[in-house]
């Protein structure tokens, strides 16, 4: 696991935490909606900073997988080795 | 069940003065917020003038998370938030917490068009073929009811939340249709207000026209000329007003300052016959209108003593006048002191009612009649029947008793809506 990768992912995703939630609640483990309780709308927004940050294309089945930080910085190492 | 209802919070966010100091300092001192537009003038508009709120980026920081602000791009939506935050506030209401609504708390905010520079941009990305990069946020910030949805959100209000859309008339009819809500029982408190977004995508539609005007590229503050002989067309505007209409009960209550109360309004259209058009108000249902919400207010037409027209600055200013003057019986030195904001800051259509509300409401708190610009050469058929003493040009001590506010609008509507100074 890349630790740059993950702190950047972390970084993007600190600012579409609700109040109640602190950026120290992230983990690898954490599930985005049930866990970090993001509104679903913006793990859209999340995908779209996602592709901005590391210069990949998500499909919508990367989508649907992308249930905890650790699902999107697996899809982040393939999608980035495939490059 | 007909309740009384009082104002008791106002916010504003208008071309002359963003935030209730200002925009008093600008109408009593005359300041434009009239401006010359480079944008404009780059993309060949004829009129490169308009009216637009200077809304500094660390302010929008005090009213926006930084989640909300990423992407934001309605200027409507900034302008509308500002206002009614503040008239929220100024009303000494607090944005519940999170657990619960405010189940006697309703909004109802118009505007005409919203996120008007959103849909520019997702337009361009659906074109490109790249909609999957719209984002979250495409939907409601470009939606009309977007500008109530973000204010619910903000002070958690769980009674209706609307936003009314009748062109030009939008802001004055929010006010009527709040007031309904409370005088039947049906809500406590209601944040009206309406908003209007800036830009050549919202003016060139005007522009084209050719009903604004051309010859004040060069002296901005002098282009918008209500009332006088030189008037040459509207000054494009933008902005937000808003205010907090409350029972008189739930004021009393919470002991809450009342800038004044809402005796009643009216609001009809003239079907576009009789004169009236898409562009052009039928004169006769002006005149019911006016009436109607004088019988509504449960006056007589010789008490009210300060008209805020709709008076936009073209050649339909001296007919408006000889409606009000039909309507009320009244003229030469009878007839009410007028006020015509827009000399100030131009049209801010859908926005234009609520601001001008809230302006003509600080008169009765300011104990005076804010003067009117650019009308040294009144129209000759507006000072043959109207008392040049009546059209003050600069501000003048007064209390005014009962002021009566009308818009009218694109589509021939109309509203009109009478305030009262506040007395228990």
């Amino acid at each position: 696991m890349n630790e740059e990768r993950y702190h950047q992912l972390r970084d993007i995703i600190q600012i579409y935490l609700p109040e109640d939630v602190s950026v120290t609640d992230i983990s690898k483990e954490s599930h985005f909606t049930n866990e970090l309780n993001i509104n679903s709308a913006h793990l859209v927004d999340i995908v779209l900073d996602v592709e901005d940050a590391f210069d990949i294309m998500l499909e919508n089945e990367d989508m649907e997988q992308m249930q905890t930080v650790g699902d999107a910085l697996d899809i982040i190492e393939t999608k980035l080795a495939k490059k | 069940m007909n309740r009384r209802v009082v104002i008791t919070g106002l916010g504003v966010c208008a071309p002359n003065g963003v935030g209730l100091d200002t925009f008093t300092d600008s109408l009593r001192n005359g300041n434009s917020g009239i401006r010359f537009q480079p944008r404009l003038k780059e993309l060949n508009f004829g009129c490169q003038i308009a009216g637009e709120p200077l809304v500094k980026d660390n302010l929008v920081d005090k009213y926006f998370t930084p989640l909300q602000l990423r992407g934001l791009n309605a200027s409507g939506i900034v302008y509308g938030v500002i206002a009614g935050t503040d008239a929220w506030k100024d009303a000494g209401l607090k944005p519940l917490d999170k657990d619960q609504p405010d189940w006697q708390s309703g909004i109802i905010f118009g505007t005409g068009i919203l996120g008007v520079d959103k849909f520019r941009e997702s337009i361009h990305l659906v074109d490109d073929n790249k909609v999957r990069r719209l984002g979250s946020t495409a939907v409601l910030q470009t939606m009309a009811s977007g500008i109530s949805a973000y204010l619910a959100g903000i002070i958690g209000s769980g009674n209706q939340v609307t936003t009314n859309s009748s062109a030009c008339t939008t802001g004055t009819e929010a006010i009527i249709m709040a007031y309904d809500r409370i005088a039947s029982g049906k809500a406590e408190r209601m944040l009206a207000g309406s908003c209007s977004d800036s830009g050549p995508y919202v003016w060139g539609g005007f522009d084209a026209m050719r009903i604004l005007p051309r010859q004040y590229n060069d002296t901005p503050s002098e282009g918008s000329r209500p009332l006088s002989a030189s008037a040459a067309g509207f000054v494009p505007g933008s902005g937000a007003g808003a205010l907090v209409l409350e029972s008189l009960e739930s004021a009393k209550a919470r002991g809450a300052r009342i800038y004044a109360e809402v005796l009643g309004g009216s609001v009809n259209s003239g079907g576009q016959r009789s004169g009236g058009s898409m562009t052009a108000p039928n004169s006769e249902a002006v005149q019911r209108c006016i009436v109607q919400a004088v019988e509504q207010a449960g006056i007589q037409k010789n008490e009210v003593d300060v008209i805020n027209g709709h008076l936009t600055a073209t050649v339909k200013d001296p007919i408006e006048i000889k409606n009000w003057s039909l309507a009320l019986e009244r003229e030469g030195l009878d007839f009410p002191y007028v006020n015509a904001f827009k000399s100030l800051f131009g049209h801010c259509l859908a926005a234009a009612g609520s601001i001008e509300c809230v302006g003509a409401l600080l008169q009765f708190h300011n104990q005076c009649v804010f003067g009117n610009s650019n009308c040294e050469d009144l129209h000759p058929e507006i000072s043959n029947r109207v008392d040049p003493t009546k059209i003050p040009v600069k501000t003048m001590a007064y209390s005014p008793k009962i002021i009566a506010k009308a818009s009218f609008g694109f589509g021939d509507v109309n509203a009109c809506v009478i305030f009262r100074a506040f007395n228990d």
